[in-house]
């Protein structure tokens, strides 16, 4: 049998969706951030909001994301995504502003961009990448960086002497009355690919219905950055980031339902 | 309609400017000596009167960072703020410039450094024509000297900013955002629709239409061959500006034996001290500079071959006076004055200044 033989619409079972681009990622292989690109330009595409949906880049790894993603692009300065986003819905209440951004850009430099738009319930999506390391600058230590884990600027490992303890922002922001839902996914195995693309369904889905901002975070490896492969940084993750960073649902139809 | 006169703070005449303009979304933060500006526009109300957003940030970075996000998908959108508001703003300025982003930047001058004085001044001269934030760009800046050019430039503002896709500053100071005077307010323009939009902003990121390919708003480049490419590209609209651009007001400067290079309060003052010096006989023009960027060269260089000497009068320790006399190349002695750190000086301090420093110089 020949490839023409194979290659015809009958036999399709999968194809990329149109709102991911034909260029090449530079993501490394195993890192998070494609699979999580893919969910999310298969949930635009799912609901037919291509025409509508705005994408916010930050600063990070997912700089390029802009590039990648088939819709209309921003690129934000470190940390401002939540306020390029917020007058953006606001300007255009029915289009689906959403902002991609990683834990340097969201919880350190950008945390009183995140921590009040959040608070206003501005009606945005915010998909949250933490990998407890700084990725794109060559591994420096984050915000959400766990106890004893060696970066390049916590050499010797994190201390809470030292740098103080790692941020759980998403549990800070499902406390704010304006988030209706939180969300902490992974994308490492189908199965948490699956929740984790369900998890972003719903996030859209509220703000179509227009009820303030959902917030999605995705527990990633950083193979580069944690110096592992990336089945070893997978392991890892599960072993400690699931630990300090529990996988769930945190807050539901503006309802916490996990502490 | 007629034009309507009214009564207004210059920070007053500046809100009620945007809504008539067909501003889509106000973004700021509270900062005296500008407060008025927002606090007019929530009283207002214009999201009843033309549509308008308006919104009260956690910041000026965060204000900054809404007008970007606004300018990106080709709204119209502005800020207001003072002084250290606006040292806060620096890294969003440079990002608009850099990502060719049409915006309005009020910026009601305050004197510094530091937080400094909640009093007028001019020594923001430097940050709003020299930068303030990092790499080669340009503001277009605009400085009015009356209320009713508070108001006017709103809408010139607009103009500029989206026939160069830059952002524009209105570089004013306390003096001029908290006097009240009266002022002609005309038509309203209405806001642009969605059709309108896609026209006039056609670069814009406003959603994709399933017949083009994404719009990307961005001002990074990691090829440093196209991020020089895009610097050119940037210089040659800054160089434009200089060639179509320019705008002053020439007041008895044909003939002229001294003039007086100044704008906003300054040029208030500095135009009292005129009618003084012409009681003492001595012959004095004014150069009311409307534009800082770009700067008049050409006529001061002009000026600079007739006149015996030029004063340039700014409520600073001297910035603007470096520009002068670059622009008049040592063809006749300038000097500077001006009171600072909140200080207004009077048009005898003026008077006298010019006598000392140009007409009785040795």
């Amino acid at each position: 049998m020949f490839n023409q033989d194979i290659v015809k619409p009958e036999n399709l079972v999968y194809k990329k969706t149109d709102v991911l681009t034909d260029k090449i990622m530079h993501y490394c292989p195993g890192c998070g951030h494609g699979t999580t690109h893919r969910i999310i330009a298969e949930v635009i595409e799912e609901m037919g909001i291509q025409d509508k949906a705005i994408c916010i880049a930050p600063v990070g790894c997912s700089v390029l994301a802009y590039n990648y993603f088939e819709v209309d692009s921003l690129g934000a300065a470190h940390g401002r995504a939540p306020a390029l986003a917020t007058a953006i819905q606001r300007l255009n209440p029915d289009h689906h502003t959403f902002t991609y951004q990683g834990d340097g850009d969201l919880a350190a430099i950008g945390t009183a961009e995140t921590i009040h738009a959040c608070n206003r319930g501005e009606n945005i999506v915010i998909i949250f990448i933490n990998n407890g390391i700084y990725g794109m600058t060559g591994g420096q230590m984050a915000p959400t960086t766990l106890i004893g884990m060696q970066t390049a600027t916590s050499p010797y490992g994190r201390t809470v002497e030292l740098n103080g303890y790692p941020l759980q922002i998403t549990e800070l922001l499902a406390q704010l009355p304006g988030t209706y839902f939180v969300t902490r996914q992974s994308v490492h195995t189908s199965a948490a690919v699956r929740k984790a693309k369900k998890a972003v369904r719903q996030a859209f889905e509220n703000q179509k219905n227009k009820k303030g901002t959902s917030f999605v975070e995705v527990v990633s490896n950083c193979n580069s950055g944690w110096k592992m492969t990336a089945p070893k940084a997978n392991e890892w993750m599960v072993e400690n980031m699931f630990v300090k960073y529990p996988i769930g649902d945190i807050k539901v139809d503006g309802e916490i339902v996990q502490k | 309609m007629a034009k309507e006169l009214k009564l207004m703070k210059g920070n007053e005449a500046i809100a009620e400017a945007a809504i008539r303009s067909g501003c889509d979304g106000y973004f700021g933060y509270p900062i005296t000596p500008q407060s008025e500006v927002m606090e007019y526009l929530m009283a207002e109300k214009p999201w009843e009167r033309t549509g308008m957003v308006v919104l009260q940030a956690e910041s000026e970075t965060s204000s900054i960072n809404m007008v970007y996000g606004g300018a990106g998908v080709g709204k119209k959108v502005m800020t207001s703020s003072s002084s250290p508001g606006i040292s806060l703003m620096a890294e969003g300025l440079t990002y608009l410039a850099g990502a060719e982003l049409p915006a309005l930047v009020v910026n009601v001058v305050r004197g510094g450094p530091g937080l400094g004085t909640i009093q007028p001044s001019q020594a923001d001269y430097f940050q709003a024509t020299k930068g303030g934030g990092h790499g080669d760009y340009q503001l277009f800046v605009l400085a009015p000297a009356t209320v009713q050019e508070m108001y006017d430039f709103v809408f010139l503002g607009w103009e500029i900013a989206f026939k160069y896709r830059n952002p524009v500053m209105i570089l004013s100071d306390g003096a001029i955002g908290q006097v009240m005077e009266k002022l002609y307010v005309g038509d309203y323009v209405p806001r642009w629709t969605d059709e309108e939009l896609r026209k006039n902003a056609p670069w814009a990121s406003f959603g994709k239409p399933a017949d083009r390919d994404h719009h990307i708003i961005t001002s990074l480049e990691l090829d440093s061959a196209k991020q020089e490419q895009h610097n050119h590209k940037l210089q040659a609209k800054y160089r434009e500006m200089e060639e179509k651009e320019v705008r002053f007001e020439a007041i008895n400067c044909d003939d002229a034996d001294y003039i007086f290079v100044a704008y906003g309060s300054s040029a208030r003052i500095a135009e009292k001290a005129m009618q003084l010096g012409k009681e003492k006989g001595y012959k004095i023009g004014i150069l009311r500079l409307i534009t800082l960027f770009p700067f008049p060269k050409k006529k001061i260089a002009e000026l600079s071959t007739k006149v015996k000497g030029m004063l340039a009068v700014e409520m600073s320790a001297g910035q603007m006076v470096e520009d002068v006399r670059l622009a008049a190349q040592f063809r006749c002695p300038v000097e500077h004055f001006g009171r600072y750190g909140g200080i207004i000086h009077t048009p005898q301090e003026v008077l006298e200044a010019l006598e000392e420093k140009i007409i009785k110089r040795k």
